[in-house]
């Protein structure tokens, strides 16, 4: 089917100001076929259904919205944790900035160096689970960045690592474009943790497949946030087999426009995927948008989503989530929740809950709920003594809660508390 | 301590006058008891005097040790010394008991330009006076009244206002719901407390608590006013003849 007039222009448009590498080596095929993708589908366009509630405009344009400020990193989130640090300025890999990549049971290539070399499961894996993902949505900025990706990482882990591998993004220029593409394999019975933070580029198109074996273990806690800037796109693509486990936690604070999408699906049987996020937004330039999809193609699989949202000043948060229970995906027990928490009437919460299932013998649930402070509750703490706003601090932190909660490490839920905790008490009135 | 002069105040929405010209004087040191019919706007007196939205204060003044306490925020009432112990405990889910009554604590005594009580010396004190009133260490920890019961919810009443160590309290009926050992023990937490400078003002219905805690002086509040003011027999007379009596005296 032939794209819209619209559609074409804006596709030609943002292909014709972007590049393969020269030498992609095993890339190039699957970058061809993404270009094909993306080709085919057009990026998105405010017509169009998924993009309903988010408007792609500064995501697609030819150029980077640019970014006015660039925080500083003193004290960034995770900087007290034991981990390994792998350094992305302005989408390019520093090898300076980052620690050397040597962690027992845990391959690590940066992709820009690994295309010529003989690396079959990253080979094997590149674009396949994005080229998957599009099926019943189409995500087509996903396609894009497997095109075009200028660096990223290829992480195998064959055992538990010891601890964390931390992707660390800087933006350091005023119109960078930042287009990555990390891809993960966590082998049988392996157990990796990644932290992602920091502004990563004026513009950042951000993608992550996930693949977790048999009875593999694969956590993801990311901090998007200090960037007020920030316009990113960013996919995960997750497959998950027999008894493996995925968790995946995302705060974000601040930034202009931000679509967090990740698509899981469970291949094997018992497998666990929680999907989680807290955000927090203040004024009206905030635009936060959580899109999950998630499928139920084996038996006795658990999936949760968990998502809260705290807005305020004019500031708008979307969810889209989905559950899919395939034929045969017997014992499903799926999990969704949205909230928000709004705290006055200038803010909205646009919301897009979904269940499919095809499958009789499953339990799945989905709820959404959109409300304001609880006047009582405040005055409860109030006449304890509790100023307002720090009643109101303590009543948002524990709306959100649930989504914290998520976190397994008691450390980084720690952490990512107190990031909270100062944040609120920054963005009070 | 607390001086009400003519308070009239009024349901904000509605319109609705429900205190009519109260008029009251507690002294330090000393324990006041309210009793009224339902509805007579017991409960909403003491919201006016902890600053809850919703009334209008149209007329009249209240002091607290000579501070007009009506144009204060429920925080500066707080830690001005007043305490409200709820009729209905509120419930709040997330918010960890223990983590409220420390913010509370402190945030009273930053308020008050005071240093702030230590994490260690905070939790001997929660724990001592929590075991006096048999509240146990795992309800501490759950959000705060989150699944707690009826009566339970009104032991934590009490365990706050001792941590608080406010100069006024009131006692909205935290008899109702009790059974006999915690009416006991709640009774028992408040006579502790008794001292010179500090005042009670204990809203009931039964006369039943006020055998634990023997009041100074007894007020009948009616139709937003206090109809009727006496010793401990007052609550005797309610006791055994209803209020029919002294409204139909009043009027
Ligand atoms: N928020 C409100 N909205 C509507 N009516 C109210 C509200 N608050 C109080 N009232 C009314 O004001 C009157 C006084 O209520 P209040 O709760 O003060 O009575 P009370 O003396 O404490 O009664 P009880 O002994 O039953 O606790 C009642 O008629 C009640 O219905
Ligand atoms: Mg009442």
């Amino acid at each position: 089917m032939a794209l819209p007039q619209a559609k074409l222009t804006a596709t030609q448009e943002r292909l014709a100001g972007l590049a393969m590498p020269e030498a992609a080596g095993w890339s190039a095929l699957p970058r061809a076929a993404a270009l094909a993708r993306v080709q085919a589908m057009g990026l998105p366009g405010r017509r169009d259904e998924y993009w309903r509630f988010t408007n792609p405009g500064d995501l697609i344009a030819p150029d980077p919205h640019p970014s006015r400020h660039h925080p500083t990193q003193k004290t960034p989130v995770f900087h007290e944790m034991d981990r390994v640090r792998l350094v992305f300025v302005d989408g390019v890999f520093d090898a300076a900035a980052s620690d050397d990549p040597v962690l027992a049971g845990v391959e690590i290539t940066r992709l820009a160096e690994a295309q010529d070399q003989n690396i079959h499961w990253a080979a094997d894996l590149y674009g396949t689970l994005e080229a998957h993902g599009h099926e019943p949505v189409e995500r087509p900025l996903a396609a894009l960045n497997t095109a075009f990706a200028t660096d990223g990482v290829l992480i195998r882990a064959t055992a538990r690592a010891a601890k964390p591998v931390n992707l660390i993004y800087l933006n350091k220029s005023d119109c960078s474009d930042a287009i990555l593409h990390h891809v993960i394999k966590v082998e049988p019975g392996a157990d990796l943790t990644i932290l992602e933070n920091g502004p990563a580029a004026a513009r950042f198109n951000k993608v992550m497949e996930v693949d977790i074996a048999d009875g593999g273990t694969f956590h993801h806690v990311r901090s998007q946030g200090r960037d007020h800037d920030r316009r990113a796109v960013t996919h995960m693509f997750a497959r998950l087999g027999r008894e493996s486990v995925f968790k995946s936690f995302t705060l974000t604070v601040n930034g202009v426009l931000t679509r967090n999408e990740c698509v899981i699906e469970l291949m094997g049987d018992h497998g666990v995927a929680h999907v989680a996020g807290a955000c927090l937004g203040d004024g009206p330039d905030f635009h936060h948008d959580d899109t999950v999809f998630i499928t139920h193609d084996a038996e006795q699989c658990e999936s949760r989503q968990v998502f809260k949202k705290v807005l305020k000043n004019g500031a708008t948060g979307v969810f889209q989530g989905k559950i899919l229970v395939q034929p045969g995906a017997q014992k499903t027990d799926g999990y969704q929740i949205s909230q928000s928490l709004l705290l006055d009437e200038d803010s909205q919460f646009l919301v897009k809950p979904e269940l499919e299932i095809y499958a009789d013998d499953v339990a799945c649930s989905h709820g959404s709920t959109c409300g304001a402070i609880d006047e009582t509750a405040l005055f409860y703490l109030r006449s304890r003594g509790v100023p307002r706003a720090e009643a109101v601090d303590l009543m948002v932190l524990s709306f959100l809660a649930e989504a914290i909660e998520e976190i397994e490490a008691e450390e980084i839920r720690e952490e990512i508390v107190t990031r909270l905790s100062r944040w609120l008490s920054r963005h009070r009135g | 301590m607390l001086e009400i002069k003519n308070l009239r105040a009024s349901l904000e929405e509605e319109g609705k006058e429900i205190l009519k010209g109260l008029n009251l004087t507690v002294e330090a040191g000393k324990v006041h008891a309210i009793m009224g019919p339902n509805g007579s706007g017991k409960s909403t007196l003491s919201y006016v005097l902890s600053g809850r939205d919703g009334y209008e204060v149209t007329e009249g003044a209240a002091e607290l040790d000579g501070q007009d306490i009506l144009e204060m925020e429920p925080e500066e009432r707080a830690a001005a010394g007043l305490f409200l112990a709820f009729q209905y405990p509120v419930e709040i889910p997330g918010v960890g008991n223990m983590t409220f009554l420390r913010t509370a604590v402190n945030a009273q005594r930053k308020a008050r330009g005071e240093a702030e009580m230590d994490a260690a010396t905070f939790l001997k004190v929660v724990r001592e006076k929590a075991k006096e009133l048999k509240i146990d260490a795992e309800m501490l920890k759950r959000p705060v009244n989150m699944g707690f019961s009826g009566g339970e919810k009104k032991r934590n009443e009490i365990l706050q206002m001792a941590m608080l160590e406010p100069k006024l309290c009131i006692l909205d009926e935290t008899d109702s719901g009790l059974d006999v050992d915690a009416m006991k023990l709640v009774a028992d937490g408040v006579n502790a407390m008794r001292s010179p400078d500090r005042a009670f003002l204990v809203i009931t219905h039964y006369q039943r608590l006020l055998d634990h805690i023997v009041p100074d002086v007894v007020h009948i509040l009616a139709n937003g006013r206090i109809i009727k003011t006496g010793g401990p027999e007052l609550a005797l007379e309610v006791e055994k003849n209803g209020y029919a009596d002294l409204i139909e005296e009043a009027a």
